[in-house]
């Protein structure tokens, strides 16, 4: 039995809703769709920037911002560096009165969306209420009103909790503050699967497209920098313990030595093709063609030692896209930090991509590992590379470990950039694989 | 066109309040039991609401390894005892390990049960699709109170923590151990919409079969919640039954007198199969996965609007995709958490969503008899419904006895009732606003 799906014909031989119906109905399809969602707004808030401008413009010039923790005191800790999001001023982004209610995960999740929607033009308002949804990646809940709340009860009792602690903390506050900000009542989500999070909102964003919503916000946020959650985090053992920030979280360096947790994350607009053309969406980033998850199954803080999950899942989405890997222009990769961790990575792409030297980025080399937030934020990295042909280069490698054997971008690299694969991978094993493509204009 | 996939329910493992298995599980149902009591896991008595819905859980003798139990939050353990039942219930040979991590050392080649050379698509694509609420809430709270000295300390001492407090940080440790102990190396996600997870997990799980991403899925729910911070998190907000001193009789569900509901824990898991593949190897089904959706009523994170609009929608949408009408619907397995808000907003959507037919279908609630266990109980409810079509047999509602005018359906009271079960809908809502609907329909239809 084939696992893949089979190979799909390119967007523009398939117009949307091939049968006929209109998207914007909401009328549920009976048998899903094979159309393939565009992406057509962008919201970042990530250590490099609030908005697509500062967050592209910073991660094209290098700028290394992960730093000395500054959220609380950190010296009694072995890691005392994060990518922490600067300049953040809540009441400029989220409305007051859910401020309060709400953990700083869930504010860089409403800020981002709010960003996504004004970059994609996307009123909710003037579509009916059930064709747009939100689904996102969730990675660890609400931390900081987690500690804070678990500290009022130990302390002071349980008169002393919060009347929001049971909306703030859980996995699907930001989804559902989301939803009633905006008043979408689409078939909304919330996934997790650690790092790989960010990717499989957008995966099921398209099943949920393909069955007849017209619009998901898709993506993730995370905010884990509390005493508590880093404790969390050094449990891991795969934390960076560098004092200098040059030295912390380096993907594919021959001194990578772990990673440092960050902060922030992507919102994505995913459009149904057929209903972004009727609206006259003004940007379309690129389609998802493709897009396939699998899991090592090899223990509960264990990989393939090989990489070979991750490798079917890169090949799966390239089938279900219809792209050879030669058409491949960019790999915008896990880059885990950690020596066996990117050892395995390389060597998947490495038996995808054969002799080929594709060139391969990480960009979050610079910011830090964001959770779900951080895979969300990796493919506005590969559509904005799509918009401006250019690839930023992998952040924070000074020297490329050879024994990887991949072509490492070292400085923005100009070009046309047709098709990014896009990897992300999840503690305990997960793997998926996105490929997204240029839309041709029509 | 073509015709979708169907996806056949194959194989059901149950931990629930009153029993560890899926036929301990129905036989406390359909006798009408109720597995609510005083809370037991830890002193309650500084709290409002003292009741709870526990499991007698042993999980060693469930089957599950020293190790797993050692790494894992009361919600995993819950979870993987109830997937062994339900893959030997399937009699599918997946691989399946002691749950120790070093099971893959040494031989690198090993890790894929001993398949040489690079993984290949030989053979069905198994996936993991597990819904929670809380996650590991309860463990984290554990370690939390060891870390900070009870408290004293914001920045907590990181030398008291444990190995494994990054698995619980996240709840996708969930997936991770079902992938693990399964050797599933399909897509594995954690589905957490609150307290309709364990209904989109399943939806989810069955999307995953149609649309051709996995063959064998491994879909259900699992919580574990009762801990003193979920505890006073829903007693600030008055959610939960105060009835302490009747605590057999607090969850009330539709009943005139209710006053909150009661929490619980546990978990359900299914096999998933493409219906062909499992009538192909001569597989018992106990009922088709025929129609999900979900919407959000984008109204507020716990307050319901009563006249259940989204609620109906989404019903509206599984019914059609299931393409069945409200005439053919023989039993509503109802979300009936108990609450004033909650059992007032479903019968309006079931009479939204069914009209008159919603007076003729019989609906009950087992939150009456194990209680609220947020993420799990939407799988839960699923299992009860597909050993109603099963059994020809409708659970009742526990505790009923004063008729609230504002629920004046049929809400089988107390008693069990032999009913033909053709095609069971499952509702749930959840806070975030969720409103998820499942329909489950017999093998054959």
């Amino acid at each position: 039995m084939s696992a893949s799906a089979p190979a799909r014909p390119t967007s523009a031989d398939t117009p949307s809703a091939a049968d006929g119906s209109a998207p914007d109905t909401a009328s549920a399809r009976r048998v899903p769709g094979t159309v393939r969602p565009v992406v057509t707004g962008l919201g970042i808030v990530a250590p490099s920037g609030i908005g697509v401008q500062e967050y592209w413009a910073s991660t094209l010039r290098g700028e290394l911002r992960v730093a000395p923790i500054t959220r609380f005191d950190p010296s009694r800790y072995d890691a005392r560096l994060a990518g922490q999001v600067t300049g953040f001023e809540p009441e400029d982004h989220v409305d007051k009165r859910y401020l309060v209610q709400t953990d700083r995960w869930t504010w860089f999740g409403m800020a981002a969306s709010r960003l996504a929607l004004a970059d994609a033009a996307y009123d909710p308002g003037d579509h009916e209420p059930y064709a747009t949804a939100v689904v996102f990646g969730s990675g660890s809940g609400g931390n900081d009103f987690g500690q804070r709340e678990l500290e009022r009860l130990w302390t002071r009792g349980r008169t002393a909790v919060s009347v929001y602690q049971s909306i703030a903390w859980f996995y699907a506050a930001t989804t559902g503050q989301t939803s009633i900000r905006h008043g979408l009542k689409g078939p909304s989500g919330v996934v997790v699967s650690d790092g790989a999070g960010g990717l499989d909102s957008l995966a099921q964003a398209r099943r949920v497209i393909r069955r007849g919503t017209s619009t998901v916000l898709a993506g993730g946020a995370e905010s884990g920098l509390t005493p508590y959650a880093l404790t969390c985090h050094l449990s891991s053992g795969r934390v960076s313990t560098a004092a200098e920030p040059a030295a912390g979280y380096k993907p594919f360096d021959l001194h990578a030595r772990g990673y440092l947790p960050g902060e922030g994350g992507a919102t994505l607009v995913v459009e149904d093709p057929a209903a972004a053309a009727r609206r006259g969406a003004p940007h379309v980033y690129g389609e998802i063609a493709g897009y396939a998850a699998t899991h090592d199954a090899a223990g509960h803080a264990r990989t393939a030692p090989d990489g070979r999950w991750l490798a079917v899942a890169m090949r799966r989405a390239l089938a279900d896209a219809g792209v050879d890997p030669d058409e491949v222009d960019v790999v915008f990769a896990d880059g885990a930090g950690s020596p066996d961790l990117d050892a395995q990575e390389a060597a998947a792409i490495r038996a995808v991509f054969g002799a080929r030297p594709v060139p391969v980025t990480a960009p979050q080399g610079l910011v830090g590992r964001l959770c779900a937030g951080g895979s969300a934020l990796s493919v506005a990295a590969a559509l904005l590379a799509i918009r401006d042909g250019v690839i930023p280069a992998v952040g924070n490698l000074d020297t490329p470990d050879p024994a990887h054997g991949l072509d490492l971008v070292r400085d923005p690299r100009p070009g046309v950039v047709r098709t990014a694969l896009v990897n992300a991978r999840g503690y305990g094993g997960f793997n998926s694989s996105l490929v997204v493509r240029a839309v041709s204009p029509t | 066109m073509s015709e979708p996939r169907q996806v056949a329910i194959t194989g059901i493992g149950v931990v629930a309040p009153g029993g560890v298995g899926r036929k301990e599980f129905w036989t406390l149902l359909t006798d009408g039991r109720t597995a609510t009591r005083r809370l037991s896991l830890f002193d309650p008595t500084q709290f409002r609401s003292q009741v709870a819905a526990e499991c007698d859980f042993d999980p060693r003798a469930a089957g599950l390894s020293a190790r797993e139990v050692a790494r894992n939050d009361r919600f995993v353990q819950f979870a993987l005892a109830a997937a062994l039942e339900a893959v030997e219930d399937s009699g599918l040979d997946l691989r399946r390990t002691s749950g120790a991590d070093s099971d893959i050392d040494g031989d690198v080649g090993a890790g894929d049960g001993g398949r040489a050379g690079p993984a290949d698509d030989d053979g069905p694509v198994v996936g993991v699709c597990l819904g929670s609420a809380v996650g590991a809430t309860t463990r984290l709270e554990d370690e939390y109170v060891v870390v900070s000295d009870s408290g004293r300390l914001w920045e907590v001492d990181p030398h008291y923590a444990s190995s494994f407090l990054y698995h619980a940080l996240v709840p996708s440790c969930l997936a991770t151990e079902l992938a693990h102990r399964f050797g599933a190396h399909g897509p594995a996600s954690v589905v957490s919409t609150g307290c309709t997870s364990g209904i989109d997990a399943v939806g989810y799980g069955a999307q995953l079969i149609v649309d051709g991403e996995a063959d064998i899925v491994l879909a259900g729910a699992a919580e574990a919640p009762i801990s003193p911070i979920s505890v006073a998190c829903f007693d600030a907000i008055r959610a939960t039954s105060a009835r302490n001193d009747d605590p057999e009789h607090a969850s009330r569900p539709f009943d005139a007198s209710r006053d909150g509901f009661v929490m619980g824990e546990g978990s359900a898991v299914f096999v998933l199969e493409d219906a062909d593949a499992a009538r192909a190897r001569g597989a018992h089904i106990y009922a088709l996965v025929a129609g999900y959706a979900s919407r959000s009523n984008a109204f507020h994170m716990t307050g319901l609007r009563p006249d259940g609009v989204e609620m109906a929608e989404a019903i509206r949408v599984a019914m059609d995709t299931a393409r069945v009408g409200g005439h053919d619907v023989n039993y509503i397995n109802a979300h009936g958490s108990g609450t004033k808000q909650n059992d007032r907003h479903e019968t309006a959507a079931f009479k939204r969503s069914l009209g008159d037919r919603a007076y003729e279908v019989p609906v009950s609630s087992i939150k009456s008899m194990i209680g609220h266990s947020l993420g799990a109980i939407g799988s839960l409810e699923i299992a009860a419904c597909a050993l109603a079509i099963e059994n020809d047999v409708v659970p009742p509602t526990a505790n009923w006895s004063t008729r609230d005018p504002e629920c004046d359906l049929d809400y089988v009271p107390n008693i069990a009732r032999d009913h033909p079960v053709d095609v069971a809908l499952s509702v749930g809502s959840g806070f975030g606003g969720f409103q998820s609907a499942i329909v489950l329909t017999g093998p054959n239809r």
